[in-house]
């Protein structure tokens, strides 16, 4: 691996310094500098931009009559259609039912709620928030109900936090690469602000017993999800979380409340949680003995995995969106871990041949999304794009080859849609054809 | 720091957290663990929250005919969901997981069916129904006799042969 070294900033370097191969540039040229980029993956040249308009501007319709009246609620642009979620049962057949978040569409570190993935094993509960209760029991000196109304007037705390499922990104475990896009290749993950109550809070309200080492969390949706999670979480950052990003949780992620473990498996976040039982053993619930338990390539099988490691991901350009010209681009994404606070995120453009460094977007915050972005000059030469994450607690992303020294890959090219396994967290790689084509690719 | 302002912070340490207990309202309702008990589905690893009730294979062979079959096939050998009986060798990491070849506890089954299923009906069956699948569940897979009664006792004790294939990944965090 080659480290390109930054030049030193001056201003006689006026021009754009090359920072690693096949184009990486330094990172002040995205502050603009005056220079014209190419602009985003699949909007118009760089003519357009630069260039002289052919005719004399004139007012649209839009701007020569009212607009349209308010709505109580609104929705995005009717242009924006298309942004949406992938739905893998869109019939509600007998099945889980999933819906990812379109990373490629979005550019920001907090997903709007509507986008939001969710993952619902016998579809949403319709649930009364007037009529919902949560108890905490078991190890406890006194059992406890709480009403929404009552939970609504404890001292609240807000944070961001991602949530992603333990299947994210796990077709990467396919001998093959999938061909599809970052939506179903990494779409069960998204990143929101959320407002709830600490429930180390409620939990020293009913006299949690010191010995105890576990709380099974249960959901009130038909199969009443239920996953055992470790006192030693549950006092540490767990949240009654009771809104998303500022307004009342979505139903399809746990309304009107759910269990937010900042950094651990979405499965294990409850959804529409209504008790908590403070116990000596884990319950080996279905979910954590059996589905999130990734099975090793000898044969035995990974159990409480729990924490969602360092990742980062290229969500511009990525598969779908059209590099269409060479010229100068921005690599952009998002980087996370659910051990801390990403400190690093290094780019390639060589398929790890040579890194630079991408600048983060501040705030970096711990357990949440982490922009991070790269200028980068197409030469209109093939490439590979890869992004590679560091955080905090000195965790580094591997890459996919450590990934599959360690867990295997399939035997059998993986479909879209399906989960050879869980806890994929090494790099993904992005080809750049001749023609500006965005592919997945291993490098 | 002088010691003058340590005390000082120490004192505003104590405030900050004298006041975050004060703050708590304490509105939580007392309530009593018989009034939790119909919602109190959880089954530990060991048996501990196993209810009372018994049931065999041949009474659980007539349940599963007439609330199983549709999704999970004749037999138990699969269907729109997944197999309930029989499963192939653990050979590949994208291996399908099945009760014989994958799961580590028996309680696991019990604790399942009674909360989930049937799909479309939740929390229908008895104890004793969930018994019953139980058994013809395991005996169909010859985890235990045709004639083997399961309940609070002898579930528990089912010997599954996946259960020690299992590493817990991060220990630390227990």
């Amino acid at each position: 691996m080659r480290i390109f070294k930054r030049r030193n900033s001056g201003e006689k370097h006026s021009t754009l310094q090359p920072v690693a191969g096949n184009g990486l540039l330094d990172r002040r040229a995205l502050l603009g500098r005056g220079i014209a980029f190419a602009g985003a993956m699949s909007a118009g040249g760089a003519a357009s931009l630069t260039g002289a308009a052919a005719e004399p501007l004139k007012d649209e319709q839009w701007s020569l009559e009212p607009g349209e009246v308010l709505s109580p609620y609104q929705q995005p642009s009717k242009f924006e259609k298309k942004v949406t979620r992938i739905l893998s049962n869109p019939r509600g057949e007998p099945r889980t039912q999933h819906a990812r978040t379109p990373h490629h569409m979005l550019n920001g570190t907090i997903t709007p709620n509507g986008l939001h993935f969710t993952i619902s094993h016998q579809g949403n509960p319709d649930i009364d928030p007037d009529k919902h209760k949560l108890i905490i029991h078991g190890m406890v000196k006194q059992p406890l109900a709480f009403t929404l109304d009552s939970l609504s007037r404890y001292p609240m705390v807000t944070r961001a936090a991602f949530v992603e499922c333990g299947g994210n990104s796990s077709l990467l475990f396919s001998k093959e690469p999938v061909q599809t896009d970052v939506q179903n290749l990494h779409g069960l993950v998204s990143c929101a602000e959320w407002t709830g109550v600490k429930l180390s809070v409620l939990l020293e309200e009913a006299g949690f017993d010191k010995n105890a080492k576990w709380m099974i969390a249960e959901g009130a949706d038909a199969p009443a999800v239920s996953r055992s999670v470790p006192m030693k979480k549950a006092l540490d950052d767990a949240m009654i979380a009771l809104y998303q990003n500022g307004e009342r949780l979505m139903p399809g992620n746990g309304y009107p409340v759910r269990l937010l473990l900042p950094g651990y498996e979405g499965n294990m976040q409850v959804k529409y949680l209504r008790r908590l039982k403070v116990v000596n053993q884990p319950s080996m619930s279905y979910y954590e003995t059996r589905t999130y338990s990734p099975v090793l390539p000898n044969g035995k099988a990974y159990r409480f995995f729990f924490l969602q490691e360092v990742k980062s991901f290229i969500t511009h350009p990525s598969p779908g969106l059209m590099l269409k010209e060479p010229g100068l681009y921005e690599i952009s994404g998002i980087a996370y871990s659910g051990t801390g606070r990403i400190t690093k995120v290094m780019v390639s453009a060589d398929g790890g041949k040579s890194w630079a460094k991408a600048a983060l977007q501040a705030p970096v915050l711990s357990k949440a999304f982490t922009l991070f972005r790269m200028a980068w000059r197409w030469n209109g030469s093939p490439a590979v794009l890869q992004s590679r994450a560091w955080d905090d607690a000195g965790n580094v992303q591997p890459t996919r080859a450590e990934v599959v020294a360690t867990r295997g890959e399939t035997k059998t090219v993986a479909r879209v849609g399906g989960f050879p396994s869980q806890h994929y967290n090494g790099i993904t790689s992005w080809g750049i054809a001749g023609s500006g084509e965005v592919k997945h690719v291993y490098a | 720091m002088s010691t003058r302002r340590i005390a000082a912070a120490a004192l505003l340490f104590t405030l900050a957290a004298n006041s975050s207990l004060a703050e708590s309202p304490r509105l939580g309702k007392s309530i009593t663990e018989v009034e939790i008990a119909a919602w109190d589905l959880s089954i530990l690893g060991d048996g501990t929250g196993l209810p009372s009730g018994s049931g065999t294979a041949a009474e659980g062979a007539a349940i599963y005919a007439q609330k199983c079959v549709a999704c999970h096939g004749e037999g138990g050998k699969g269907g729109n969901n997944g197999a309930v009986v029989g499963g192939g060798p653990l050979d590949r990491i994208e291996a399908t997981k099945t009760i014989v070849n994958f799961w580590g506890y028996p309680t696991t089954v019990f604790d399942f069916i009674r909360r989930a299923m049937p799909w479309q009906q939740p929390r229908t069956l008895s104890n004793d129904e969930v018994y019953a699948l139980v058994a013809f569940i395991f005996a169909q897979n010859k985890l235990i006799g045709e004639k083997d009664a399961m309940n609070a006792q002898t579930l528990p004790k089912v010997k599954m042969p996946n259960r020690d294939n299992f590493i817990v990944r991060f220990p630390k965090e227990i």
